[in-house]
């Protein structure tokens, strides 16, 4: 007992080395990256997911296609068929199919100066140290702002000079930059943005419009990975059975060894 | 000599009747006794002699989830990434967790190999008579690499494709013919439609083949000569009245409970990530591939898969300016071995040539090609354990107390390299991954003078064994 309780001892210091050792090797990188906000989760709200997806459809659709995604996929959020057909098949006819859009990569190309990506599993492929994908999604989709520089007319606080125009112009209202003058490391007067203000209103105010980004971005999430519930809940099950079955093996195999001298 | 029927008794079971008419045509009896029914191994196998039948069950799912995937899977530069992002994870039933199984499955082969690799250090399961266990073991770790990296570029997405662009072009860095053979590997100037299919067949059929041939000459060595054990005894040398050494006891059954229990918790840990965390941080599935590949965007910051990481480090540590302190060290090593080794002149003039060669090459070449050798011998070096490992006791249990701690440096140094690998690079960076580099071969190089010097303890004729 007295040996496993040193051998224990010697385990956590060593883990507590490691932990040292790689937050010293994190303090020579000095990282610094974007601050994103906190999506908030959704992932067992259907109706909030619901509400995203019909906002995905009026506006990102058009531009953006969700390739991997089936129509009728959206029955997992409690949407009938017929709904998905009256209100959300836009870009086709049949529920089964894939949400691809019309605009071909080239158009888009001349339009945007880039093509828009599509947007399947765009909540996994923006995951990065800073924050999850629903982070970035919900920092950005909240982050534009007029700037006459761009081609567009628009720019991103977490997506410098970024080919996208704000879709959701609309809701949110116009944004504008807020200017500071700080001092920098070297003395010199820096022109740093600081936040952002509405100048335009839209037809929400911040907290609705910041509900509605949430629920996009719910959306998208479950998008993703439209099997993520269904992993978590037989996940549990799953891990039930093995620690039962763990359970009675090691009982089998302290049985069998009582007998080994 | 004639054929003879084994006979059995005419009212026997139908069972024992037709085991006996396939012993008479083929040993499958005698193969199983062999192999594990009557294989006789040591019984003071603690928690670290897991890791190999933990090794055969993650290879077992590899198999089976590749075949599986392979029905659904598209190696197809246009149709590949959508063919698992769309048929496989969403529209096969179960696909997903026939993909995750898979994808967690890479990094747990991983995880299981360096922690069986790790327990042949510690115990000294290389050594005499086990020479070839431990070689067929090395060649089943490069196979493993390869499966590794030829697989990863099948999802096709974008850190498929520029992880596989950038590993190919290391060849590049051969002189004379590095540029030729990289364009060979890829079938095409850029990482191409033409890549993933030849990637494609060397991940579910090439590799796959000589890794099932290694295992099973693996384990044909291993049951040929014995297991080793926590006290590296030789138990052959204490054999009791029925002819089996007396510190062994049956695999079957007392190992066979021992590893289902062990399988049990194993596979409580790999469902956790597989229902849980699939991508673990990024770690196991990186976000970056979930973009599919596009040959005209290079990501700001290309990292291997974790596992082989701590070589990557290598290679990104040799920079020219390094190449000074390596051409410093080969030097002093070939200085040592002049001085203070016991070999035959011939080697010791062989030793001369090579270090004169790698010192004419290194002011010659490109640091970069050094870079991939570094990588290359990192693995390979492995290898040569049986033969730089000098120690008079194969334990660590009967080591000198400090050369506890040599193993300690070498491990922390490995553990930094692999954290240093996934992680951007900069000057402090790259000067921890250069002193890291340095205590990897120092390490393996310097082995035969280490591992003999200090005080040892004495070995046990017979093992340390606790009754449970």
């Amino acid at each position: 007992m007295v040996d496993f309780l040193k051998k224990l001892i010697g385990v956590a210091v060593f883990l507590f080395a490691i932990i040292g050792l790689v937050k010293v090797l994190q303090n020579i990188s000095g990282g610094e990256g974007v601050v994103l906000d906190h999506a908030p989760n959704r992932t067992n709200d259907l109706a909030a997911m619901q509400r995203g997806s019909k906002l995905f459809v009026n506006y990102c659709l058009g531009c953006h296609a969700a390739s991997s995604m089936r129509y009728n996929r959206l029955r997992d959020l409690g949407i009938d068929e017929d709904t998905i057909k009256a209100n959300l098949l836009f870009t086709s006819d049949k529920v089964g199919d894939l949400m691809t859009i019309s605009m071909q990569p080239k158009d888009a190309k001349a339009w945007f100066g880039v093509v828009p990506p599509d947007l399947s599993v765009i909540a996994r492929a923006k995951d990065s140290e800073n924050g999850s994908g629903p982070d970035y999604l919900y920092t950005y989709l909240r982050g534009f702002y007029k700037d006459d520089t761009r081609p567009t007319g628009w720019n991103n606080l977490v997506f410098n000079n970024v080919g996208m125009p704000h879709a959701l112009w609309e809701l949110q209202g116009i944004q504008k930059p807020v200017y500071v003058d700080v001092k920098g490391e070297d003395g010199k007067l820096e022109h740093k943005l600081d936040h952002l203000e509405i100048a335009t209103p839209g037809t929400m105010n911040k907290e609705q419009y910041d509900v509605a980004v949430a629920d996009l971005v719910g959306y998208l999430e479950w998008m993703g990975e439209p099997t993520a519930h269904l992993r978590h809940q037989l996940g549990v099950w799953v891990l039930m059975f093995l620690g039962l079955l763990a359970f009675l093996t090691w009982r089998l195999n302290a049985s069998y060894w009582k007998e080994v001298k | 000599m004639a054929f003879v029927e084994k006979k059995v008794s005419a009212d026997a079971p139908v069972a024992e009747k037709a085991l006996a008419w396939i012993d008479s045509r083929f040993p499958l009896t005698t193969l199983w006794e062999t192999q594990w029914g009557k294989y006789y191994a040591p019984k003071n196998f603690n928690f670290w002699y897991i890791f190999g039948s933990l090794a055969m069950l993650v290879l077992v799912i590899q198999i089976v989830t590749g075949i599986f995937l392979v029905m659904h899977y598209k190696p197809d530069a246009n149709l590949a990434f959508a063919s698992v992002e769309t048929t496989i994870m969403r529209d096969v039933p179960w696909g997903w967790l026939v993909r995750y199984m898979h994808s967690t499955g890479a990094s747990a082969f991983f995880i299981i190999v360096y922690l069986h690799m790790t327990r042949g250090l510690l115990y000294g399961s290389y050594r005499k008579p086990r020479e070839l266990i431990w070689l067929f073991g090395v060649g089943i770790f490069l196979c493993l690499m390869g499966e590794a990296f030829f697989g990863y570029l099948l999802p096709w997405g974008q850190m498929s494709y520029w992880g596989a662009q950038v590993i190919v072009n290391l060849f590049g860095a051969i002189p004379f013919i590095g540029p030729e053979l990289s364009l060979w590997i890829r079938g095409d100037y850029v990482v191409s439609d033409a890549t993933l299919n030849r990637f494609f067949s060397f991940h579910v059929i090439a590799i796959p083949l000589v890794l099932l041939g290694l295992v099973a000459a693996h384990l044909i060595a291993l049951h040929e000569v014995g297991s080793s054990n926590p006290d590296g005894i030789e138990v052959k040398e204490h054999l009791g009245a029925d002819g089996h050494p007396l510190d062994s006891i049956p695999s079957h059954p007392y190992y066979t409970v021992h590893d289902i229990f062990g399988v049990s918790v194993f596979l409580l840990i790999f469902s956790v990530i597989v229902f849980f965390a699939p991508e673990m941080g990024g770690y196991f599935l990186e976000a970056n591939n979930f973009i599919p590949a596009d040959s005209l965007k290079t990501p700001p910051h290309i990292a291997p898969v974790w596992y082989f990481t701590p070589f990557y480090s290598i290679l990104r540590a040799t920079t020219s300016e390094f190449v000074n302190f390596l051409a410093a060290g080969v030097v002093l090593y070939v200085g040592l071995i002049f001085v203070k080794s016991k070999l035959a002149s011939l080697w010791k003039a062989l030793a001369l040539v090579i270090g004169g060669l790698l010192i004419i090459g290194f002011y010659t070449l490109d640091a970069k090609f050094f870079g991939v050798v570094l990588m290359g011998v990192s693995v390979t070096i492995l290898a040569g354990l049986p033969w730089l490992d000098h120690s008079p006791v194969k334990s660590i249990r009967y080591r000198p107390d400090w050369h506890k701690w040599v193993y300690v440096v070498f491990g922390v140094a490995f553990l930094v390299l692999g954290y240093l690998g996934v992680q951007p690079p900069n000057e402090a960076r790259n000067l921890v991954a250069q002193v890291c580099t340095f205590i990897y071969f120092g390490f393996f190089l310097l082995m035969p003078w280490w591992s003999a010097m200090g005080t040892f303890k004495p070995v046990p004729t017979r093992v340390n064994f606790k009754a449970h």
